[in-house]
Formats: C-alpha cells, sequence, structure tokens
C-alpha cells in the first residue's frame, strides 16, 4: 500500500468533504493500519529538575516546524509520537501517567527517552516527583530508573539533562546529578546521546534526532568525550566568532555596551565548544555575543560553576 | 447522598513546572483544594558567594518561559544595590525585549496550555488522552481554533525572534546587565523589530483577541466561576521613567493594589512569606530580606514546597486581572479603557468577570494587544549613538530591590551584597501568590479559593478542575527556588 502520513490523512479526510471531528471518532487502529509502512517512533519526553527552557527552545525550531515534527513525517517515511509531554499534553493527572506507563510496556526497546533537566536524588529523590504509586509520590529519579533501560536511546537534552547544569549548581541543594552519571552509578547502559546548552538549541535537538532515525546511534568517532555530537559541538565558539576581527585587531571591549572582542569582559567563546556563532538562535536573528552579551559556556560539563564570573569589569582583579 | 470524593491531579499538565492539585468534591462540587508544588531546586543559595554580576544569568533560569522578566527584575535589583538607573536607551530595549517576551508567553499560555481545555485536537498524540469534557464550540469555529492553535505556534516562535533582536537569544538572554543593556540600537534592528511586531500585533488583534472572546461567549459559566480572593496586587510593568525608587516610577502597566475593586497604597515592606504548610523548618511570616527557608520534605501536615506571600497578612492574587484593573481604574490610561470597554461590550458584562477563569485569559489577552501597541511607539524611541548601558562597580556592601511583572503576575527581586559578592538573594515571583498552599492562619491559597465551588461533572475527567489551574498560569519552577544564605542545613526526612 502507499505510504500515508497521519498529516496526508486527515487532509484527505477534509478533501473529502468529512470533518475533522470524524477523526474523533475514527478508531486508533485504523489510523495505524493505514500509517503500517511509516515507522513510528514513539517518544517519551521526560521533564526532571528543570526550567522547561528546553521544551521552549525545541519548538523554536523552523525546518521543520514544531507543527512538522507533531504531524508529518518528519523525513520521509519516518513519523515521531509524542506520547508523553507534560508541556504540549492533554491529558493530565492518572491519565497522563497512564499514557506513559503505556508506552512504556507497548515499545520496549523502540521508544526514544528525552530526559530535560537534572535527576534530583536528594533524600531518595523526594526533592522532586511526579505521578504517585500507592498514595506516595513517585520520585523523578525512580521514573528515569524504570523508563531508560528499556529505551531505544536516551538524549539528554540541555546541560542541566546532560551534565547537571545549573540545577546541579554549587552547593547543589536538591542532590542533582545530569542524566549519564545518574545511569551509570545505576548500572543502566542503554545509548545516551548528550544535547547540551542552556537552552539546547532547536537545530542540535532535531539534528540529533534525525541523526538516530536516518543513521543510528553515532559511531564512537561522532561524539566527543562529552557525548555531544561533533557535528554541532565540533568547535569553539571563539573559532568562528563575528566578533574575532575585532581580537585580531585589538578592539576589546572594556565594559559592558561597548563594541569589541568580549574576552576581557570574561568570553567563554575559547572555551565553549558550539557552532553558535555560524549558526546562529532564534531563526538566525541574533545570538549571544552578536547582541553584546559574552558567551557563558552554556554548553560545557562545568557550566555554570566552572565559568563563573561571567562578566567581569576591567576595575576588578583578573 | 454520596459520600465526598477525593480527585487527585498528579502530575498537572500543560504548565510550566511539576505540581498536584488535590480536591474534595462532595455532591459534585469542589469543597475544598490542595495545590502542591512538587519540584525544589534551591537558586538563591547557588548565587550566595557569586559576583553580583551573575545573578541575572542564574535568576533567567528559574524559567524558561519567563526568563526576561527575571532578568529585569534581577537588573533592576542590581541599579539599585549599585545606585544606578538604566540609560534611556537601556530603558527603552529592556522594555522592548520583556515585551517580546511578554507576547511570547500569553500566546503560549493561551493556545499551547489552555485551549484543549474548551476544545478538542485531533486524535492523535499528545492531544490524546484527553478529558472527555463538556466541550461546547460548535463545529466551525472549533475547527476554525484548532487552525488558530497551529498559527499561534508559529507566532509564539517569531515573539521570541522578536526579543532576540534585541536580547541576543531566547530563551535566557544575553544582553541584559546593570545600567541597561549591551546591545546597541542600530536602524536595521528597529526596522526588522517593528515589522515583526507588525505581523504579531495584527496577530494579536485578529485572533488572539477575537478567539478569547469567542470562548467566553460559548463558556459564560467560565465568567462566573473561580474567582479568588478579592485583593488584588501588582507591580506595574515596563518603565516609562528611571526614578531611583522603583515604586515612584511611571509605568505602563500600573504599580497599584485592589481591595473589593477600590485602590489602596503598596508598601513593599508589608510583604512576608509563611511556610506552616510548606516543607520548610517554621519560621513565622517573615519579610524577604530576612527570609529563611530550610527544607524538611517530610514536615507534619506540610503538602508543597511552595510557600505563601501575604501582603499585610492577607490572601492576594496577583496576575493580568490585577494588572489590567488597576491600569484601567486609574483613569490615567485611555488606550487601557478603550480596549477593556470593547471587550466588556462585546460580552455584555461589567468588570467583575475579570475575577473569573475566562476573566483571566480575557486580561491576558487585553494586556497583550495593550503592551503590543505601546511597543511600537518605543521601538521609535531610540537614540542613535547615546549609551546603553550606565557605568557603575560593585560596591563592597549594598542592598537593592526590583519590582517588576511576569507575564504570570507580581515579581520581586531582593539582593543582599557583602564583601562584593552576594550574601543574600530572594525571589517572591508570581506563582509563588498565586499557588501558595494555606498560610499560618489556615488561609487557602488563591488558586485554592479559586477552586472551591467549582461543580465537577464526572470525577474520572475532571476537566473543570484543569480550566480553574490554567487559568491561573502557574509556573511552578519559579515558584519553588528558594533558600537562603543560612538555611544550608540537611533538613530532617520522614517518609511521608
Amino acid at each position: 500500500m502507499s505510504r500515508i502520513s497521519r498529516r496526508e490523512f486527515m487532509d484527505w479526510i477534509g478533501r473529502a468533504g468529512a470533518s475533522a471531528a470524524l477523526l474523533e471518532v475514527m478508531p486508533p487502529g485504523i489510523l495505524s493500519a493505514l500509517e503500517q509502512a511509516v515507522q513510528q517512533f514513539p517518544l517519551i519526553w521526560l521533564q526532571l529538575s528543570n526550567c522547561s527552557g528546553c521544551s521552549v527552545s525545541a519548538i523554536n525550531t523552523l525546518h521543520p516546524n514544531i507543527e512538522n515534527v507533531l504531524l508529518d513525517q518528519i523525513i520521509p517515511n519516518y513519523q515521531l509520537s509524542l506520547r508523553f509531554q507534560q508541556t504540549v499534553m492533554a491529558g493530565s493527572g492518572e491519565q497522563a501517567m497512564a499514557a506513559l506507563e503505556e508506552t512504556h510496556e507497548e515499545w520496549k526497546g523502540k521508544y526514544i527517552l528525552i530526559a530535560e533537566g537534572a535527576v534530583p536524588t536528594r533524600d531518595e529523590g523526594l526533592f522532586g516527583t511526579m505521578g504517585e504509586a500507592d498514595d506516595r509520590p513517585i520520585p523523578l529519579a525512580d521514573h528515569v530508573r524504570r523508563l531508560a533501560p528499556d529505551a531505544l536511546a536516551i538524549l539528554a537534552l540541555g546541560t542541566c539533562a546532560a551534565y547537571g547544569g545549573i540545577a546541579a549548581a554549587a552547593p547543589n541543594p536538591s542532590g542533582c546529578m545530569g542524566v549519564g552519571a545518574f545511569l551509570a552509578q545505576e548500572g543502566i547502559d542503554t545509548p545516551l546521546i548528550n544535547i547540551p546548552g542552556c537552552p539546547s538549541h532547536p537545530d542540535w535537538f532535531i539534528g540529533t534526532v534525525a541523526h538516530v532515525l536516518l543513521l543510528g546511534l553515532p559511531e564512537p568517532s561522532q561524539v566527543d568525550a562529552h557525548g555531544r555530537l561533533k557535528l554541532f559541538y565540533g568547535s569553539t565558539i571563539h573559532r568562528a566568532c563575528t566578533n574575532r576581527d575585532y581580537m585580531d585587531e585589538g578592539i576589546m571591549a572594556q565594559k559592558p555596551g561597548e563594541l569589541g572582542c568580549l574576552l576581557e569582559l570574561g568570553c567563554k567563546g575559547p572555551f565553549t565548544m558550539a557552532d553558535c556563532p555560524r549558526r546562529s538562535w532564534n531563526s538566525g536573528v541574533n545570538w549571544c555575543i552578536g547582541s553584546g552579551g559574552p558567551c557563558i559556556g552554556c554548553t560545557e560539563p562545568g557550566f555554570p560553576d566552572e565559568f563563573c564570573p561571567f562578566l567581569t569589569l576591567q576595575t576588578e582583579e583578573q | 447522598m454520596p459520600a465526598p470524593i477525593t480527585i487527585r491531579l498528579d502530575p498537572i499538565t500543560r504548565i510550566e513546572g511539576h505540581m498536584s492539585v488535590e480536591t474534595v468534591v462532595d455532591d459534585g462540587v469542589v469543597k475544598e483544594a490542595r495545590v502542591a508544588g512538587t519540584l525544589f531546586r534551591g537558586f538563591e543559595m547557588m548565587m550566595i558567594g557569586h559576583s553580583p554580576l551573575d545573578v541575572i544569568q542564574y535568576a533567567q533560569r528559574f524559567c524558561g518561559v519567563c526568563p526576561t522578566a527575571h532578568a529585569i527584575a534581577s537588573a533592576q535589583a542590581l541599579d539599585a544595590a549599585l545606585g544606578i538607573v538604566p540609560t534611556e536607551n537601556g530603558r527603552v530595549i529592556r522594555n522592548l525585549v520583556g515585551g517580546a517576551n511578554w507576547i511570547q508567553s500569553h500566546l503560549l499560555h493561551f493556545y499551547t496550555l489552555s485551549a484543549l481545555d474548551y476544545f478538542p485536537g485531533p486524535y492523535t498524540p499528545p492531544f490524546i488522552p484527553r478529558f472527555e469534557g463538556d466541550y461546547r464550540l460548535p463545529r466551525a469555529l472549533n475547527e476554525d481554533l484548532l487552525n488558530h492553535y497551529i498559527m499561534a505556534l508559529s507566532m509564539r516562535l517569531k515573539a521570541h525572534e522578536l526579543s532576540a533582536v534585541f536580547s541576543g537569544k531566547m530563551p535566557h538572554s544575553a544582553s541584559i546587565v546593570p545600567g541597561g543593556v549591551t546591545i546597541q540600537p542600530t536602524v536595521d534592528k528597529v526596522t526588522t523589530f517593528l515589522w515583526r511586531l507588525r505581523e504579531l500585533r495584527d496577530f494579536i488583534d485578529n485572533y488572539y483577541l477575537p478567539d478569547v472572546i469567542a470562548v467566553a461567549r460559548v463558556y459564560q459559566d467560565g465568567l462566573e466561576q473561580g474567582r479568588g480572593p478579592d485583593r488584588l496586587l501588582t507591580y506595574g510593568s515596563y518603565d516609562l521613567s528611571t526614578d531611583p525608587d522603583v515604586t515612584k516610577r511611571d509605568r505602563l502597566l500600573r504599580m497599584g493594589r485592589l481591595v473589593a475593586g477600590k485602590p489602596q497604597d503598596f508598601a513593599p515592606d508589608k510583604i512576608t512569606e509563611e511556610v506552616r504548610n510548606s516543607w520548610y523548618t517554621d519560621a513565622g511570616p517573615r519579610v524577604p530580606t530576612e527570609g529563611r527557608t530550610v527544607p524538611m520534605r517530610g514536615k507534619d501536615g506540610a503538602y508543597s514546597w511552595v510557600k505563601s506571600p501575604r501582603y499585610d497578612g492577607e490572601v492576594y492574587e496577583v496576575g493580568p486581572t490585577a494588572r489590567v484593573l488597576c491600569t484601567a481604574l486609574s483613569g490615567e490610561s485611555p488606550d487601557m479603557t478603550a480596549i477593556t470597554d470593547m471587550v466588556l461590550s462585546e460580552l455584555h458584562a461589567g468588570p467583575e468577570v475579570f475575577h473569573s477563569t475566562i476573566g483571566r485569559h480575557l486580561a491576558r489577552a487585553i494586556e497583550t494587544k495593550f503592551v503590543a501597541d505601546a511597543m511600537s511607539r518605543w521601538i521609535m524611541e531610540f537614540r542613535l549613538g547615546e549609551p546603553v548601558c550606565a557605568d557603575f562597580s560593585i560596591p563592597d556592601r549594598a542592598s537593592g530591590m526590583g519590582l517588576w511583572c511576569a507575564p504570570r503576575g507580581a515579581l520581586g527581586h531582593w539582593i543582599d551584597i557583602a564583601d562584593g559578592k552576594v550574601s543574600r538573594y530572594q525571589a517572591i515571583v508570581p506563582t509563588t501568590w498565586n499557588c501558595s498552599p494555606r498560610d499560618d492562619r489556615g488561609q487557602p491559597g488563591p488558586l485554592e479559593q479559586a477552586l472551591e465551588g467549582i461543580p465537577v461533572r464526572d470525577q474520572d475527567n475532571p476537566i473543570e478542575i484543569l480550566r480553574v489551574v490554567h487559568s491561573y498560569d502557574p509556573c511552578v519552577a519559579c515558584a519553588i527556588h528558594v533558600l537562603d544564605a543560612r538555611g544550608n542545613e540537611r533538613g530532617a526526612f520522614r517518609a511521608c
């Protein structure tokens, strides 16, 4: 049979003069049958100790836009299915938890687990909980313990998920850990790809998803020592910085708001791996250094502690 | 008569952060509600000992939906501590960056976070599963709104682009510093900002505002139900002047306090936080500059990580209703009066409807138009070639307060500097006010009050509860971040 996406099917329903209401009564099984030629990749998107910034950034994806990601084949014959994502999903409470568990059970070994935020471990994980079992709140850490082993792959989205990030900043009041460190501690060896950034760039996220769909898990040569795809994190900010010529000419900004290389104001571009200067942010509109703000090293494992102070004044000790 | 039942929703989805709501429903009506924040992060403790210039980047990361509001409130606290005020360019650009994200946040809130409470989406994840509620929109309107839901996704993205023109990137901007901003205004940025804003204003005028009115017409009961406390508080937003004392600034959205519809004076030193029912060791009411927080997850009777801010010991609601009414009632804002009158006449209603579930959505749409329209004037106020940032140095010892509004409501940041480093940082954010648990006197928080009396038709599909919760646009990650410099001992733990 010909391959038809959910979107095409909905369009066809519309052209045939039926209303969208028909879709609401259409048994899911029929939709599935029409789509069987398309490979489905269910996503479970687990928000841990986070600020939702990486979710908000992900929906800033331009091509594909978020509508394409949710409803279309993201790549010909590959369709994502967002089964659990707290920020956008319609269902709530037990119903949402049931959707999570059903996806876990039905798609063992086949779902992609996206972790956004760090894993709170203090006091047996009770500093962060979601849902309840037997009248007791379920620690977020327990959800990771349960869902991680059965995932096809885990994508740690954002620096909190990748390395602990700001959620684990000193003195780390909630005992937060990056997902990789937590899995190692728990002896879970499901493949993990880190997509750091505070927040992560939507292109890095979509690009990493596309890599898994099209090419499978990355070869060791394709990732760096911190589990990031070299495609996005293979070079320092400094190397391609749009302010690089200022430095070459010795024009150094001495106070905030001055034009010039921001190195003497504390820019961490030379120590930060990411392609921000080439890619830019928010549909290519701008990026941190483009707005006169020094790079703060947000894609790096030591962020934020090892990258402070973010901004230094020339009157202060260097 | 059937016995009362308990409905517990954990997690509440389509909000920012981790939250649960427990209601006791008797004879189909909510008798009692408890709202709990379920994630603790401890941000303010992380800032202790840092350079004061680090706090703007830390504070933004309270929340990925409203980081610019935290950046601005934090920068204002620093401005005050450093004894400076923003340059004119700095004032205008902060307003534009904040306004752009305000539009982003409100579009996200109505369409992405709330709209599915009023009409069903397509039969595919993430639109299923869903509560099978009393979806009442006529089919044609339902389909229109579903299309607008999709359009709003790209409009929200455009609002982030708008902010990034002057903030560098979103979420988590790079350009806001004490004394103003780091970015120079140039004609190319002014022009692209103007035209992106124009597209957004078209969407706000022709889709967002009419859509909220259309939903209000169909869900008339939503204009009566979900009343919070009759006490409203707002710090105002968008500086039109730069008096060193933030409480004396002229603001687009005005600072103020309303009790039973009557304007009252506002004094920031009457704000306290209480923790009787929060997972912290008891401290009694404390002003934010003396805040003390020691986490204690298993404390008897406590049920939330959110504290209970109170003004003069009373429960206040913050957010769009407070802002719209305070500004309209000031009599000094003809634009706000005109938009508000237009919306109320469309609905044949009086201003009391703004206190309701749907009323909060209406107030949000009204102030989105109000702010976006003002932004189109501000963008032309640039002073090319003039400074974007005031000179400053870090004092050994100082304190400062920033009062602003996040999209969700009144936002206060307080900083103490000692030996040139941060010695205390405290923030009281809108969701801490609105989603607070019962206070020391047992008074329920605003959302808990709003849920009382709500009819629930089907306990397995309690969509009426979600509608009230979403009307407050909870941002729980913002609300639970507090821990003070001295509060770093480990709290006793008891499995609950």
